[in-house]
């Protein structure tokens, strides 16, 4: 079996070497009769040809991206990444590399990650960043959580803004911790009043720009409102690509921005692995979950990187720990990074103007469709459409057309009849002018 | 006329009248080694003998102080926050952690003097 | 014999590399885009005027920044890394290829499931292999790390336990558990106990036995546990466990050892995390990403979170909505989208090139060389347990008493022997431990080579002379001990353009 070197040869010497005769005695330990009775309905080894023959077959059942035009968001891009970024984070120094726990020789993982948590800060416009969550939900989590450990508050309240698997995911883990979390409706019309339910039993308030619907927010109202009751403000990111274009979150006031970074950082891999962004303000560093590289000297004097403030973690504060996390998305992070690199200021900001005019060209044809209405006035690459019918059938008709137009609101949001005939609608800088044209022509086939 | 005692967990724990100053041992912070944040508790907590008063983190080890008399605090030692390193300098000194009014003196009786702390701590080595 | 000096700070093929916000060329990027089309502007108020701040490369100064960043990193494909519990094995390319493929890669986790069937049967066919393996009932997907898994584990009991009624507060977690055994237990509302262990390095049944009560709602245990021993009395705790009204959570970091040989139901465990980028050979990525599905019994299953994928005539659909359908008594959703396909994937991959005779292959190489580890090392190093182990073996510091030397110093000597250390001071029940790892991907050759070293040095340090030149290590690597003390004290955790200058100063 090409990955195990041991030659039986190999096997025999060192069991001399042991004093065993065999190598089950070494499995001395195990109940004999869970050893007897194990019998696994599973095959046998295969050859790379035939793995790949199988795993082939699978994938192409799918109608992937690059075969259809695709309108796909909420909270998953489709963007395109330069080739250079999986060259870089397929080498192996990077890829088969653990946890940098041996700084001497883990400068390289150190650094990229000091880098990233930069990027990160300054692309949100906070103080400090870590060095990566699972992915934007959970970060949101931890968020929260992190919120009631500095408020020493045990209530949330979540926008009907926020892209539902981040407000779920936080309901879940604030429920196990008797955390009372308020998921206000989802708001596709942008009505709710959040400033006039902030009160000083929250620990937090979740906000999310741009909204899961598309709208854009300047959040800077309620955050002073939020500050005056002592509460924190985390705001969400879907696209970070939006970042390239809208007014920081920092800059409004949040206190704690979360993000995924899986747009920036390679393909959409069917939702996972992500990379959760997590930036906040430096006087909450020590309540602040996550790895987190810092910069330092050697013995010789020469700059350097080590992990740090580790004793927030699982593996020091264990039952006392900020968050039990330990492996986060670090190959992802670096995904991130590299692309942020190669995009540069420049090129950053004309990703994000290209993306939202792309949307925005979208935006006019679909609404020159009958009976079709853009609800946002604002929106960066992102919006919520209302049909005449039925959002989910209209998205099978199109997808039978071979267009992955949209994703029905009503696949989020099971108990609200009243949502059904929202379609959420995305476009980026991978759609082209006749990708457009092809969705608005099969959409009024379908509305006819 | 003020009195030292010490606990098991290495705290030590100087009275004047009813007030008591306490700290972490020369032990401690050798067991600890550089010491790198330290949060003290804030004036007009009340804290119960035992009970969880302070922390002190050291690059790679947590560990809480515990208040070796019940009272309620007075004072957490400011310096602390800017330079932890004057509990590794200073621990039965200038590295105080807080000022403790006193509830009850006759705690101070369940906790050791110098010389059963010594003794306590030789034990430990051993 | 001391290095020489260059004018570029650089030292043959160590080439030194400074951040990326060193080497901003404004207006600067690696990336071309298109023209924008013709469009009216809606961003309105909301759009931003001012600058970010990022630094612009051109395309071939990044390639080489990341380039020499990456060659200052030891990684399993440049060496031996025999860290316990990590299970630092070889991660074969082809599972990289397979999650590139534009069916695999190039799909959105919301299209509408009819044109997803492949990745669906994917997910379905992986949790296949895991609820084979394992004998057990059901799988969790979604988890995205091990942690994660363990959280998932102890949520579905604690909602078995309030479906039932009951309101038991405390989980038993051995002290020689990993960190996050316990702090798991904290974020499920649980208090934690510990559980001693024996001389023998296991977890005291008697005391457990003694502890067990009405107030107790799980256990959490490794096994092989984290000392490398395998819970002989495993059977004996699962029913005594179970016959206290209790659940017997399974930590699976160390399944690489018992993988293809026994099933877990058959030792009455009721959930159980897996680590696919431990045991089943996914990248460690510097630092993740990975995936922890878990195991569960036919009593957990129920409770389990969303999405998960079910059957549907031929095809497949995904519960997505946690009170309804299949998932009617479902906790919950841990993790956003479908939790970490691309791991799946890579996952998949690697277990049907190994196949479940190739597993077991692996699991009784992995076993055969700890222990030959733990034979040879120990005419200089003193084994913290007698043999046999499991698939990792642990020394402690007793050999280094009175030479001056620690574990951490042997460690960094280590480094400059050319190999990555093992894992220090864990667990915390051995002192100054080492704990090894060496996994069944490392060839004879690769162990003696390794062997030789640590020999070589704990003779060195035994020989009483040479403490100074251990304190002194690394002297050979891209840099010498770093003072993690200062990093603490005054946390700098980015760059910041004002401290440009500075450290531009402090690189040189």
């Amino acid at each position: 079996m090409r990955y195990l070197p041991l030659t039986q040869d190999n096997r025999t010497e060192m069991l001399a070497a042991i004093g065993a005769k065999n190598v089950d005695e070494l499995f001395c330990d195990l109940p004999k009769s869970a050893l007897a009775s194990a019998k696994f309905n599973l095959p046998n080894t295969q050859s790379e040809m035939s793995v790949e023959r199988d795993l082939g077959k699978m994938a192409a059942k799918n109608l992937n991206c690059g075969q259809a035009p695709s309108f796909l968001g909420a909270g998953n891009y489709r963007h395109h990444t330069p080739a250079s970024l999986d060259y870089i984070i397929q080498r192996g120094e990077f890829l088969t590399a653990y946890t940098p726990y041996q700084p001497e020789i883990s400068q390289g993982t150190l650094q990229a990650i000091y880098e990233f948590q930069t990027q990160v800060a300054l692309m949100t416009g906070m103080e400090v960043a870590n060095a990566s969550m699972y992915d934007g939900a959970t970060a949101c989590s931890e968020a929260v959580a992190m919120a009631c450990r500095v408020t020493k508050r045990t209530r949330a309240l979540i926008s009907g803004k926020v892209h539902p698997h981040y407000a779920d995911v936080t309901s879940t883990s604030m429920k196990f911790l008797n955390v009372d979390v308020d998921c206000l409706a989802p708001d596709p019309f942008n009505v709710e009043d959040l400033i006039g339910r902030v009160d000083s039993s929250l620990a937090c308030v979740v906000v999310q720009t741009p909204s899961f619907f598309g709208h854009l927010s300047n959040f800077t109202a309620l955050a002073e409102a939020c500050r005056s009751a002592g509460v924190l403000l985390v705001v969400c990111v879907s696209d970070p690509v939006s970042l390239g274009a809208l007014i920081p979150p920092g800059r409004m006031g949040a206190d704690i921005v979360v993000a995924d970074g899986q747009s920036l950082a390679g393909p959409m891999g069917f939702g996972g692995p992500g990379v959760g962004l997590f930036a906040t303000r430096e006087k909450y560093v020590r309540q602040m979950p996550g790895r987190l590289a810092g910069e330092t000297t050697d013995e010789d004097g020469r700059r350097g990187w080590v992990l740090t403030l580790s004793t927030r973690e699982q593996h020091i504060r264990r039952e006392k720990a900020t968050s039990n996390i330990c492996t986060n998305s670090g190959l992802i992070a670096l995904a991130f990074s590299v692309h942020m690199t190669l995009l540069g200021e420049a090129g950053f900001k004309r990703l994000a103007k290209l993306n939202h005019a792309m949307a925005a060209v979208l935006a006019r044809k679909l609404a020159s469709v009958k009976d079709v209405r853009v609800l946002p006035s604002n929106y960066f690459n992102e919006f919520v459409v209302e049909l005449p019918k039925d959002a989910a059938e209209v998205a099978e008709q199109l997808a039978a057309r071979g267009i992955l137009g949209g994703i029905p609101v009503s696949r989020f949001y099971p108990t609200y009849p009243e949502l059904t005939d929202l379609l959420l609608v995305t476009a980026t800088e991978t759609n082209t002018m006749e990708d457009i044209d092809a969705f608005t022509g099969a959409l009024k086939e379908v509305l006819s | 006329m003020s009195q030292l005692r010490f606990s098991k967990d290495h705290e030590w724990i100087a009275v004047d009248g009813d007030v008591g100053t306490v700290g972490i041992t020369q032990y401690a912070q050798n067991q600890l080694g550089d010491i790198v944040f330290v949060e003290v508790p804030e004036a007009g907590k009340d804290v119960k003998a035992g009970g969880e008063a302070a922390v002190v983190e050291s690059v790679k080890a947590a560990s809480e102080v515990y208040a070796p008399v019940s009272g309620t605090v007075t004072e957490g030692n400011a310096v602390l926050a800017d330079k932890p390193e004057t509990v590794n300098e200073d621990p039965q000194g200038a590295g105080w952690f807080f000022k403790i009014k006193v509830a009850d003196a006759a705690e101070l009786d369940g906790l050791m003097d110098q010389a059963a702390y010594d003794k306590y701590v030789a034990e430990l080595d051993a | 014999m001391t290095k020489p000096t260059t004018a570029s700070g650089h030292a043959g093929l160590q080439l030194e590399q400074a951040l990326i916000f060193e080497q901003d060329t404004p207006g600067a990027t690696a990336v071309d885009l298109p023209d924008l089309p013709d469009h009216i502007d809606t961003m309105g108020e909301f759009e931003n005027k001012d600058a970010i701040g990022l630094p612009g490369l051109s395309e071939p100064e990044v390639v080489r920044h990341y380039t020499r960043l990456s060659q200052k990193n030891y990684s399993i494909d440049s060496g031996f890394y025999p860290l316990g519990s990590c299970t630092m094995k070889h991660n074969p390319r082809l599972n990289e290829k397979m999650a590139r493929l534009p069916g695999l890669a190039d799909i959105h986790p919301f299209q509408p499931v009819s044109t997803v069937q492949g990745a669906l049967e994917l997910i379905d066919t992986c949790a296949h292999w895991l609820t084979e393996l394992t004998g057990m009932a059901a799988v969790a997907m979604s988890p995205a790390a091990g942690a994660h898994g363990e959280l998932c584990g102890l949520m579905c009991i604690k909602s078995a336990h309030d479906a039932a009624g009951s309101s038991r507060s405390i989980v038993l977690v051995p002290d020689s558990a990993h960190g996050t055994n316990p702090a798991t237990a904290a974020l499920c509302g649980y208090t934690v106990e510990s559980i001693p262990a024996n001389a023998e390095g296991r977890v005291d049944l008697g005391a457990l036995k003694s502890r067990l009560g009405p107030d107790i709602a799980a256990v959490m245990i490794t096994n092989p546990n984290t000392c490398g021993l395998f819970e002989r009395e495993c059977i004996e705790i699962a029913d005594a466990v179970h016959e206290a009204g209790a659940y017997f959570y399974m930590d699976g970091a160390n399944f690489n050892a018992i993988v293809g040989r026994l099933r877990l139901s058959d030792l009455g465990v009721d959930a159980m995390h897996i680590n696919l980028h431990k045991t089943f050979s996914t990248p460690h990525g510097g630092g993740g990403p990975g995936a922890g599905p878990t195991v569960i019994s036919k009593a957990l299953a129920p409770f389990a979170p969303v999405p998960f994928v079910v059957r549907k005539g031929d095809g497949y659909e995904v519960e997505e909505h946690a009170g309804f359908g299949a998932a009617k008594q479902s906790y919950g959703r841990m993790k956003g989208f479908h939790g970490q396909f691309g791991v799946f994937v890579r996952a998949l991959s690697y277990m049907m090139s190994m196949g479940v005779d190739g597993l077991k292959q692996a699991s009784g190489d992995a076993v055969l060389n700890a222990n030959y580890l733990l034979a040879r090392l120990s005419a200089e190093l003193t084994p913290a347990y007698p043999g046999p182990c499991m698939h990792e073996a642990v020394f402690d510091d007793r050999f280094l008493k009175g030479t001056g030397v620690t574990t951490l110093d042997i460690a960094k000597a280590l480094i400059d022997e050319g190999f990555h250390p093992p894992t220090m001071y864990f667990p915390l029940v051995v002192h100054g431990a080492l704990l090894m790892e060496p996994t069944e991907t490392e060839s004879k050759a690769a162990l003696d080579q390794f062997i030789e070293s640590m020999l070589h040095l704990a003779r060195k340090a035994k020989a009483g002379d040479a403490a100074e030149a251990f304190k002194a290590a690394p002297q050979l690597a891209p840099r010498r001990r770093l003072d993690e003390t200062k990093a603490a004290r005054k946390p700098i955790l980015r760059w910041k353009p004002s401290e440009d200058a500075a450290a531009r100063q402090a690189a040189e």
